[in-house]
């Protein structure tokens, strides 16, 4: 149990602090968030920032362009990148944090040449087709069909809860192989160009009132057999290697962030006279051990990511994060009071986006059930 | 960094388990139900293995260890519900000579003290200082506790006699917070023994002719469970590494909700056996109510990381 940093990770630390506190100050002022194209250049503008000055890919391995850094790096960089305001990863979720990592674990050496350096230079953005209009929680029910036809799969189906689907260059598609083979075994992973023709993607408003996610239409799109990661029928493996550890590391950043807006929901609180209910500090007091301790539990995963068994402490951080940072948006609504009415209030947006985290990336119901099936081997439901 | 624990840490962990199985399984868990008196035998033979005095240096007949260490020995004797004053002992090593040692802390009312009768001597604690009473002086009167494997005492003698006491050349805040941290890791031991109870039954007890573990009303439990458990670990380590009042509270504020919440649903999955005097959980609930109360409680952790909050 060592906490503790090396002199070298101290040093990785002040260069990067150094180096953030100089470019921040250069970047352009960040896009309005209707308007997707402007946010695309702006979030690969900053990763190839970041990939110039051999910040991309921290814990990706050198041979496919990453800085090949340990765990503690990786958490530094998460650490002081937030700290720092920069920006998030936006439109390269999926290619930085789920996409890239699954062929790094997966694919030939003639696909990570491919795929991965355009990622890490900011220069492709990837999405996720995996959900579908009938396949939700039940995510291996998926119908969009991929049949073969000599080295081409012709897909089609529909897929549905898409992030970033307007201004991506690749998806990494879920499709049924095998019709007859029951549940996850007949899915296979594919990378599909979003320019290919068949393709059509049609926005989804939020409740939010913005449009971060679409429903895409896929109508007989001719995918190379070369685009297929793994083995025929072999797709719900290959997505499921890498998912859980992501789901374990991926919102470190904002777990960095959330420890920052309590501070800032608290600083209100002492200014418009909350803070004299001990009931609201005891609240905000709450929240802070939560957001302490999670930030415990991602040091406990990265710790353990070597270990093989990285899924325990990505469901269970998912399901508590995801409940934490609603709680602290419903807090910050407390302490504002009637203000928290203003749709204009940073927070009050917040409060909006934070009720798709129970249900993106697995709803909590699925998380829990992964819990007490996978990791206390309780028996599955009828 | 890295936050494993090191084989040395884990071998230590599994022996104290191994001990504690050993000497203390169900039959003596329910022989100390009944009995009053505190097992010396047992007792002396946790102190042979270190239990007390681990952390002190080894010319003074420790083995030098850390908080960490004491934290993973701490977490099994709260699996195995070992009764006793366990952390005020540990914290008395080196500061007093007597094998059995009792806390009364001056600053909480009502003044009430545990296992005053079993103890040789007493760490009294108040705001500022540490002082050291014979458990006579306080002219204990005994009080039924609501855990029966927890002897508790109305004590009598407020401030005005304390002066009179010899102070202890120590931090009384230190004290109080690796008091608070050792309690949380009894606290982590409860959360994951009633945690593996409620999944053991769920997976065996059948009704409508199936495990009820399979119905995911009884399932969503037990995953929450492991949840409190996991993050109530990773609070007590990383507070056992870095012995900040803040991440101390944090401890102490997610170990008591794990301990008292998993024993809760632990005796809900276990149903009407779970409400008998015969099934132990009601053992592992009263005693997580008991720790709850001791060092800080939830309101004065809760108060503690508010008043940390950035001004």
């Amino acid at each position: 149990m060592d906490l503790s940093r090396t002199p070298a990770e101290e040093a990785f630390r002040a260069e990067l602090r150094r180096w953030l506190a100089h470019v921040l100050p250069q970047l352009p002022p960040a896009p309005d968030p209707g308007d997707w194209p402007g946010r695309r250049a702006y979030d690969c503008a900053w990763q190839r920032m970041l990939h110039d000055a051999g910040y991309a890919g921290i814990h990706w391995p050198k041979e496919v362009g990453g800085r090949g850094a340990g765990p503690a790096e990786h958490l530094i960089h998460l650490e002081e990148t937030e700290k720092a305001g920069a920006p998030y990863v936006g439109a390269n979720f999926v290619g930085l944090l789920h996409a890239g990592p699954t062929i790094a674990a997966e694919g030939t050496a003639e696909q990570r040449r491919r795929w991965l350096p355009p990622i890490l230079r900011g220069e492709q953005v990837w999405c996720q087709g995996f959900s579908e209009p009938q396949a939700g929680s039940d995510l291996a029910s998926l119908r969009t069909r991929a049949v073969r036809e000599g080295d081409t799969y012709v897909v089609t189906g529909s897929k549905l809860w898409t992030s970033h689907a307007e201004v991506a260059d690749w998806c990494e598609l879920l499709v049924r192989t095998d019709p007859e083979a029951p549940g996850h075994r007949g899915i296979t992973w594919l990378a599909m160009p979003m320019d290919a023709p068949g393709v059509t993607v049609r926005p989804l408003r939020t409740l939010a009132g913005s449009t971060e996610f679409a429903q895409v239409f896929l109508d007989e799109v001719r995918v190379p057999v070369a685009n297929r990661l793994g083995a025929e029928n072999d797709g719900w493996r290959v997505t499921m290697v890498t998912l859980s550890f992501e789901r374990g590391t991926a919102f470190a950043g904002e777990v960095v962030a959330c420890r920052r807006t309590l501070g800032e929901v608290a600083a209100q609180a002492r200014s418009n006279g909350a803070w004299d209910d001990p009931v609201v500090r005891r609240r905000l007091g709450r929240l802070a051990a939560e957001f302490s301790a999670l930030w415990s539990l991602i040091a406990w995963n990265v710790s353990h990511a070597g270990d093989g068994s990285p899924g325990l402490g990505g469901s269970v951080f998912k399901l508590r994060y995801s409940h934490a940072r609603q709680e602290l948006f419903d807090a910050a609504a407390e302490v504002l009071g009637r203000g928290s009415l203003s749709a204009a209030h940073r927070w009050t947006h917040e409060r909006l986006s934070s009720l798709s985290y129970t249900i993106a990336a697995g709803t909590s119901q699925i998380q829990r059930n992964i819990v007490a099936e996978r990791l206390l081997g309780l028996p599955k439901g009828p | 960094m890295d936050f494993r624990l090191t084989e040395e840490q884990q071998a230590l962990r599994a022996g104290a388990r191994e001990l504690l199985a050993g000497r203390f399984g169900r039959e003596r868990l329910r022989a100390a139900v009944e009995a009053k008196d505190l097992d010396r035998g047992l007792w002396a033979e946790l102190a042979g293995a270190g239990m007390f005095s681990m952390r002190l240096a080894e010319p003074e007949g420790g083995a030098g260890l850390g908080l960490p260490e004491a934290v993973l020995v701490f977490e099994e004797a709260g699996r195995a519900l070992l009764p006793g004053p366990l952390v005020a002992t540990h914290l008395a090593a080196g500061l007093l000579d007597e094998a059995v040692v009792a806390v009364v802390d001056t600053t909480r009312r009502p003044l009430l003290a545990e296992h005053l009768a079993d103890a040789q001597a007493v760490l009294v604690l108040d705001g500022k200082r540490v002082r050291r009473a014979d458990p006579a002086a306080f002219d204990p009167v005994p009080e039924p506790c609501l855990d029966p494997l927890t002897p508790l005492y109305r004590v009598r003698g407020g401030p005005h006699t304390m002066e009179s006491l010899a102070v202890l050349d120590t931090d009384v805040r230190t004290l109080r917070r690796q008091g608070a941290l050792l309690t949380a890791a009894l606290q982590l031991g409860i959360a994951l023994r009633t945690l593996e109870s409620a999944v053991a039954h769920a997976r065996e007890r059948e009704q409508f002719g199936r495990p009820i573990g399979s119905f995911q009303a009884v399932k969503h439990l037990c995953a929450d469970m492991l949840g409190r458990a996991e993050v109530a670990r990773v609070a007590v380590y990383a507070a056992s590494v870095t012995g900040d009042a803040v991440d101390t509270a944090t401890a102490k504020l997610l170990a008591d909700e794990a301990a008292v919440r998993n024993a809760r649903d632990c005796l809900q999955v276990h149903g009407g056996t779970g409400f008998t005097w015969e099934a132990d959980v009601h053992l592992f609930l009263k005693r997580a109510w008991v720790h709850a109360t001791q060092y800080a409680d939830a309101a004065a952790n809760e108060e503690t990381l508010a008043a940390a909050l950035r001004r």
